[in-house]
């Protein structure tokens, strides 16, 4: 048992019976009743393992080449960060105990927990903070974080456990690029990261150990008894590769997995058997990204702000989120989570109003002169091509709906779904498209600069739709260049409401994130960010423990 | 015949040579990268980072270039690193091939032991009830898809009655069972995805069984065979199988390249780590060594296996001289 679970109902017990009072003689046994209750919930067992099952397998273990979530999963078991978010996205020390930020916002200043041992038993110090660091901006390596670190003018090691990190300008979203994974320089500092051992057999400092891998197959990792946050109850995380969604459902059904995640159907429909309330619990919470419609502003038609406001009166994004995601997610009114101290509260979605969105139409100049039911302007005819990635059924949904209803004010609207890496390097970067279908993940840091300033418009960068506003040019960089919170709150807030009446991209919807766990996992705790926050204080009570070893 | 094998051989090379320039020609200017895959569209991946990875990766260099850096690595039989994770060609390769072997060449002993009783009885019963029976069975099993009919097993021997396991290829606990338990638990594993494809692949044996063996009934040696009075058992299984079996020889001689070639969609399904996956993501994510690595011994084995049903042909009919 935890120290932490003991002392803390022993506290209630010694104030309760400090009461003499006959009026608290009532209060007293609810006291000690509560107690009671606390000290008999908050025994946790040891052991057991959890069986993790996900359609991706990791491309690599070394986390600053890590970009895929598999990966991305794995990693965030094995290595800590020197901050993390919380349960309220907020950041919080993980390998650094706590940080300054200088008033001018230049310097940030790091003070690492001591103690902390890698899982060979050599200690963690600001040698490996260094090293990470080194290797990020290393050109040599093939990782896609540098852009946050070469930010870094200079960086200090100040003692065993004390670095610190100078900017050439005040860089906000910096402090959050620190939640990378630290990796141990003693045993890298000889290896070529691109090309190393290291990505299949990794050490870290985290809650659980690297065991084996099977490749195709599964992952195995067993707890750190000596883990500095306390020992994780679960002894052994196994991650199983299961590439075919169907498949991953039977295993579930057949108890072979004990976690996974579900498509919105699996969730709603497939899952209210007997056996999945039994045995299994479903969690539903906003997942940290949108899905959009991107318009290429290059094009006549859709550089007119009134024809792309039209489009947003005319697509009922509620029927979507009802009939896409079956009411699993909402509609997404800008580029934040809405969770997040970013998001403008205050923007209302435009209601579907397709009579709004004829009006719009005809003062941008369109209208349907030979009855054919589609718009001209010119002698044009208003017919695009939405194109979109192949292998996501919700987005090809999407663009369905969206099809009807734009039929409905009079536009022709084609689909072409495309394979992916075609679809990236053919059309999105070249900017081959009328519009797009996509969605964009998002980190917790609100920063946009890379998707929406107008420099980043070359091939291959974000701002492929080719948006340029002076004003959010202007915010966005005083976003990055400023720490206050209140102050970026009011920066994005503004950021927000001019994308949403510009329009550069209609809005779509923020799925909702569908994990299910197996119902004998205890003290699985739903924050603003999901479940996973507070994995190392998941247990299983010794009689429903299913895997003994 | 050696001399004959020998040149075969010699000949191969500049064979294989052409095949490599097209496969290698037209994979690199098929659309899309690699870095696509691996920059998977995050925003924090920016522009200058995406040439440093295609850079390293030598993919910035003229194509003719790349394809001589290749060719001079195969030379030393180097099939070079993976462009996704690093590890050689030759390990990802290797690691994968045993399963999809073993899958496939038991699959193939079951179709024999099936499909060829079921040609010759097919065709010895030459358009009964029999024979229109079995040809509705195993076009059944060739035209069913391999995705439902696994599905509907998994769902029915793994979920519901629970005999079999759902899918993979080992236990979790497989590390600690003993070396006969581990034979049992793999062969638990596989029996799903062998019967799938044993049951798919029963339609072509059966068929080019029933065939050749209608046919060499009808010959005139058949007849004097049975004019002789033999027994009818004695003309189908002495007189008549020797000869309708030749050409099932050069179809398993053809279905050498095969056995590693594994299919995405059953090993997909069944989660096994074959051929047919590695193949498969290595095609969606751009990783040109891995798919030239596959694909050059792919090669290999389709022309050794052509040699192959050449040679054995000749030596299992003595009218035929390899020269």
């Amino acid at each position: 048992m935890p120290r932490e679970a003991l002392t803390k109902p022993g506290k209630l017990i010694t104030l309760s019976i400090s009461i003499h009072r006959l009026k608290t003689v009532f209060f007293k046994a609810v006291f000690l009743f509560a107690a009671f209750m606390l000290l008999a919930f908050s025994r946790a067992d040891y052991g057991d393992t959890i069986v993790v099952g996900s359609i991706g397998e990791p491309r690599t273990l070394v986390p600053i080449l890590a970009s895929d979530s598999s990966s991305g999963t794995i990693c965030g078991m094995i290595f800590n960060g020197l901050l993390k978010y919380d349960k309220d996205l907020h950041l919080t020390g993980d390998l650094a105990e706590s940080w300054s930020v200088s008033d001018d916002g230049l310097e940030i200043i790091f003070y690492l927990r001591k103690g902390v041992m890698w899982h060979d038993g050599e200690p963690f110090t600001a040698k490996d903070v260094k090293f990470t660091y080194e290797r990020l901006i290393d050109s040599g390596i093939r990782t896609p974080y540098a852009g946050d670190f070469i930010m870094v003018k200079d960086f200090q090691v100040i003692d065993e456990h004390t670095v610190k990190v100078v900017y050439g300008e005040p860089f906000s979203p910096g402090l959050s690029s620190w939640t990378m994974n630290i990796m141990p320089e003693h045993l890298l500092k000889s290896e070529d990261l691109n090309n190393t051992s290291f990505s299949r057999m990794p050490v870290g400092t985290g809650p659980y150990i690297f065991k084996s891998w099977q490749t195709g197959e599964k992952i195995e990792l067993v707890s750190n008894h000596d883990y500095f946050e306390g020992r994780p109850y679960i002894g052994r995380y196994i991650y199983r590769v299961i590439p075919d969604q169907a498949t991953l459902f039977l295993e579930l059904r057949a108890e072979g997995v004990d976690f996974s995640s579900l498509t919105p159907l699996q969730f709603k429909r497939q899952t209210q058997s007997k056996f999945f309330e039994k045995n299994f619990r479903k969690f539903h919470y906003p997942s940290f990204g949108y899905t959009y419609m991107g318009y290429n502003l290059k094009d006549p038609r859709f550089r007119d702000m009134r024809v792309r406001q039209a489009i947003n009166y005319a697509v009922d994004k509620d029927e979507i989120v009802r009939g896409v995601l079956l009411e699993l997610g909402r509609p997404a009114t800008g580029p934040f989570i809405p969770e997040s101290w970013a998001y403008n509260k205050d923007i209302k979605p435009a209601r579907f109003d397709p009579d709004r969105a004829h009006q719009l139409l005809k003062e941008a100049g369109w209208s349907d002169k030979d009855g054919d039911g589609i718009l001209e302007k010119d002698g044009g005819k208003f017919s695009f091509t939405v194109i979109t990635n192949q292998g996501n059924e919700q987005r090809r949904m999407t663009a369905e709906i969206i099809q009807r209803r734009l039929k409905g004010v009079g536009i022709d609207m084609k689909i072409k779904i495309i394979e992916w890496s075609t679809f990236v390097s053919e059309f999105i970067d070249k900017r081959r498209f009328d519009a797009v279908l996509l969605g964009w993940g998002l980190s917790l840091d609100p920063d946009m600069y890379d998707i929406w300033h107008s420099s980043k418009t070359k091939e291959g960068e974000f701002n492929f739709v080719g948006y340029s506003n002076s004003e959010v040019d202007r915010l966005l960089l005083e976003g990055r260049r400023t720490f206050d919170r209140d102050e970026r709150t009011r920066v994005y807030h503004r950021v927000h409401e001019i994308l949403y009446e510009e329009q550069p991209y209609l809005f779509l919807y923020v799925p909702d994130s569908l994990p299910i766990a197996h119902r004998r996992f205890k003290g699985i705790e739903q924050g603003i960010g999901g479940i996973g926050y507070n994995f190392i204080k998941w247990h299983v009570p010794k009689d429903e423990q299913k895997y003994r070893r | 015949m050696i001399k004959y094998i020998f040149r075969r051989l010699i000949s191969m090379v500049p064979l294989l040579f052409g095949i490599t320039i097209i496969t290698f020609t037209v994979i690199h200017i098929a659309p899309g990268k690699p870095t696509d895959m691996e920059t998977q569209f995050n925003p924090k991946v920016s522009l200058e980072a995406r040439d440093r990875i295609a850079k390293l990766y030598g993919l910035d260099k003229p194509l003719h270039v790349q394809y001589a850096d290749w060719l001079r690595r195969m030379a030393r039989f180097d099939f070079g690193v993976s462009f996704v994770d690093s590890r050689p060609v030759m390990k990802k390769i290797s690691e994968r091939i045993p399963v999809t072997l073993g899958i496939n060449f038991v699959s193939i002993i079951l179709i024999l032991l099936i499909g060829v009783p079921i040609g010759i009885s097919s065709a010895v019963r030459e358009n009964t009830f029999y024979d229109r029976a079995m040809t509705v069975f195993v076009f059944i099993g060739f035209a069913m898809p391999t995705i439902w009919l696994s599905l509907i097993l998994m769902d029915l021997v793994g979920v519901r009655w629970g005999i079999l396991p759902v899918s993979g290829l080992k236990s979790l606990e497989f590390e600690r069972l003993g070396l006969l338990e581990k034979i049992m638990d793999v062969s638990r594993h596989l029996v799903l995805p062998v019967f799938v494809s044993a049951f798919a692949g029963l339609a072509g044996i059966s068929r080019y069984m029933r065939t050749n063996m209608v046919q060499v009934l009808r010959q005139n040696y058949i007849r004097t065979a049975r004019a002789k009075g033999l027994s009818e058992r004695e003309v189908i299984y002495k007189h008549a199988l020797k000869n309708a079996l030749l050409p099932i020889v050069t179809i398993l001689g053809l279905s050498v390249p095969g056995l590693i070639g594994g299919s995405v969609i059953f090993e997909s399904i069944f989660s096994i780590p074959g051929m047919g996956r590695l193949f498969y993501e290595s095609v969606m994510s751009r990783d040109y060594p891995v798919i030239m690595g596959v694909l050059v011994i792919g090669a290999v084995l389709t022309l050794l296996g052509n040699l192959l049903a050449d040679v054995s042909y000749a030596a299992v009919d003595p009218r035929i001289k390899l020269e």
